[in-house]
């Protein structure tokens, strides 16, 4: 049997889908999280039935890629459980209505009870579960209050008999309205005025200047803190007993691959370049911290609702760019790691849109295991190197957006945004976030991190690294002003651009070069896992036609650097 | 007097009357509870023509000024 959660977006699908499975999945406080389906399992009455979380949607007429796969995913299921917002449920009950039409068996969460009560609406549970003809269960997702009865009401879920024609829909959800829900007079709460505060202009961008600065120095704070304290001393603890492998092993091929060089007789875990050195000293003691220090705060941001106000008050901008004030929100995930954020363009309503913000994010939008690199590579000048970097960043960003906005054809829509409200996040829910983040990063990162060391050895002693920095001599020291030795970077950048970076550290490049090349490896191509993600999101096509503007933009704007800088 | 969702004051409540559109426009800001006869309130309207946002039904909804042109209301309680 197939179980499919469906609803309208930011009702609480995902938490839902992690009670009943057990999958985790992420859940935070805006319309989008979800952008493709998930599938989990879970027991019903002994046996195995099958449960898909799947996007959000306010109807059955999509206007979004994600919206898009919710609909087809309709098709797939046996029962569909509909979660319902009990904050909203008139506008919630019209995909109700959507939903009996297509005769699908169908129960009702009744979700964010706990907020409807606390808000003063009263819903008459029983009353509308007779009008709807449908089993309606309340429950609090978070907390997993009503989850149980949920999945002993499931059995029960059934083809509705009520009928509507598509024009008295509206009429005929205002009048269970009026039988079913209460609404004691409320006055605007604490956190909505804050809400209102933070997106009317005169309060809200300074607020977001405010937000902005204390998320990078917290971001910092904590990153540089982990690292100073705790995985630097460890790696110290660690470093006899390298000392030893490396005694054993003696000089040969062995040793430079899993040691690398000694530098005067010791390790020096940013210069040796082994597997066992640099290849652990990089994803656990420069990356892994400022992914933790990252994704907290982001997952701090997203559960209390702030990036949607965020993509208001930046609209603006992005329109600029051929896009809408949404799209920041793929461009911040981008931050943490370009696959989820390009993934993320699906919550676009046009094609051109989805180009333009996945190309933006795969060659402007640096992730934060190359950002840790880079702090660590010029960090020792101060913030001003990391500013650089950012600051040609930000300005190829804009100016390749207006150019992509002129050059391709069509218009971009406006935006059209549900702004939920501000929640208080639960830390556990936030941890456990941080912690599925954390997980993806050692499994799907760690691994090419030492394969990327792995193979710049080889490649160095084979004398591939030499040939290619010869050949490629006129753009790397012509152009951009950098090393022949640099081509190794760009090489391994391919593969993983932590490593590319790490990988400029025992050259002895001065501070200009160094920005030089932080800027061009974030451009240039992306790593093979974005490839991968935008072959699959925007066809071969079109990733061809990104290339060409990654590589042009790159060549362009670190020659400029050069000449500038 | 009929203006529209654009024209309307910041904090002023008002009816939507009338809207303009296509039927796919309509049935999409329908579902977030812009329809005829809701009550709104203008909570920002966001510098350079940049979207507004409204409060309908204690949800807020943010729409771009082409999307505010095409909503007609009335204010009350004058
Ligand atoms: N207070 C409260 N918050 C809830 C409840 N259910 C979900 N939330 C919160 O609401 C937000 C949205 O939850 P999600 O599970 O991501 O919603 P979704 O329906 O999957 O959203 P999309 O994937 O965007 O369609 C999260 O911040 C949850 O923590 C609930 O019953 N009570
Ligand atoms: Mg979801």
């Amino acid at each position: 049997m197939k179980i499919l959660l469906m609803g309208n977006p930011n009702v609480g699908k995902s938490v839902i889908f992690s009670r009943l499975t057990g999958t985790d999945v992420i859940a935070s406080n805006y319309p989008g999280t979800t952008v493709e389906f998930t599938k989990g399992t879970m027991k019903l009455s002994g046996k195995r039935a099958e449960v898909i979380d799947v996007p959000g949607t306010y109807a059955l007429e999509p206007i979004s890629k994600a919206e898009e796969v919710a609909v087809e995913m309709l098709h797939e299921g046996d029962v569909v459980i509909q979660v319902v917002d009990a904050t909203n449920l008139e506008r919630n009950l019209y995909l109700t209505l959507q939903l009996i039409e297509k005769k699908v068996p169908l129960i009702i969460a009744l979700n964010l009870w706990d907020e409807a009560k606390h808000i003063g609406i009263k819903i008459d549970v029983k009353k509308l579960e007779k009008l709807l003809g449908v089993p309606v269960v309340p429950t609090v997702a978070v907390t997993g209050e009503g989850i149980k009865e949920l999945v002993s009401r499931l059995p029960h879920a059934r083809i509705s008999a009520y009928r509507s024609t598509d024009h008295e829909k509206w009429a005929d959800i205002g009048r269970m309205i009026a039988q079913v829900q209460s609404v004691t007079h409320r006055h605007h709460t604490l956190l909505e005025k804050l809400g209102d505060l933070s997106i009317k202009p005169l309060t809200g961008i300074p607020l977001s200047i405010l937000v902005m600065y204390l998320a990078f120095q917290i971001i910092r704070f904590i990153g540089e803190g982990l690292i100073g304290y705790i995985f630097e001393p460890l790696f110290e603890l660690y470093t006899p007993l390298v000392m030893k492998i490396s005694q054993l092993l003696g000089p040969g091929f062995l040793h430079d691959i899993l040691i690398g060089t000694l530098i005067k007789g010791e390790i020096d875990y940013t210069q040796s370049m082994g597997v066992l050195t640099t290849g652990l000293f990089v994803p656990f003691a420069m990356v892994l911290p400022y992914v933790f220090s990252f994704y907290l705060v982001l997952s701090f941001v997203e559960d209390c609702g702030y990036l949607p106000r965020l993509a208001v008050l930046i609209d603006n901008v992005m329109h600029r760019l051929g896009l809408h004030g949404s799209a920041i929100i793929p461009m911040l995930l981008g931050l943490g790691c370009n696959v989820p954020g390009i993934l993320a363009t699906r919550i676009l309503e046009t094609r051109r849109q989805r180009f333009i913000a996945a190309t933006l994010t795969a060659i402007c939008v640096p992730c934060t295991a190359m950002l840790a690199v880079v702090a660590g590579l010029v960090g020792k000048y101060g913030l001003q190197g990391l500013g650089m970097v950012f600051i040609t960043l930000f300005i190829a960003w804009v100016i390749l957006g207006v150019l992509l906005d002129k050059l391709l054809k069509g218009e971009s829509p406006e935006i059209f945004l549900e702004i939920p409200p501000y929640r208080i996040p639960y830390w556990g829910a936030l941890l456990k976030k941080l912690w599925m983040r954390i997980k993806y990063f050692l499994k799907e990162g760690v691994p090419y991190v030492l394969l990327g060391v792995f193979i710049a050895n080889v490649l160095y002693t084979l004398g591939v690294i030499d040939f290619v920095g010869r050949i490629a001599s006129p753009v790397i020291v012509g152009l951009l002003g950098l090393t022949k030795e640099t081509a190794a970077a760009l090489i391994i950048g391919f593969l993983r651009k932590d490593v590319a970076v790490g990988m400029l550290l025992p050259l002895g490049l001065t501070m200009k070069q160094l920005i030089i090349a932080s800027v061009v490896l974030t451009m240039y191509f992306p790593c093979v896992a974005t490839f991968a993600i935008i072959v699959r999101e925007l066809g071969v096509k079109d990733m061809m036609k990104s290339a060409g503007v990654m590589i042009v933009g790159a060549i362009l704007v670190g020659s400029l650097l050069n000449l500038i800088l | 007097m009929e203006i529209t969702l654009d024209e309307l004051e910041i904090e002023r409540p008002a009816e939507i009357k009338r809207i303009v559109g296509g039927f796919g426009f309509q049935r999409r800001i329908a579902a977030l509870g812009l329809r005829v006869g809701k009550i709104v309130r203008k909570v920002a309207s966001e510098p350079w023509r940049g979207p507004i946002v409204v409060e309908v039904d204690g949800t807020r909804v943010a729409l771009g000024r082409g999307m505010a042109m095409k909503i007609f209301v009335e204010e009350i309680g004058e």
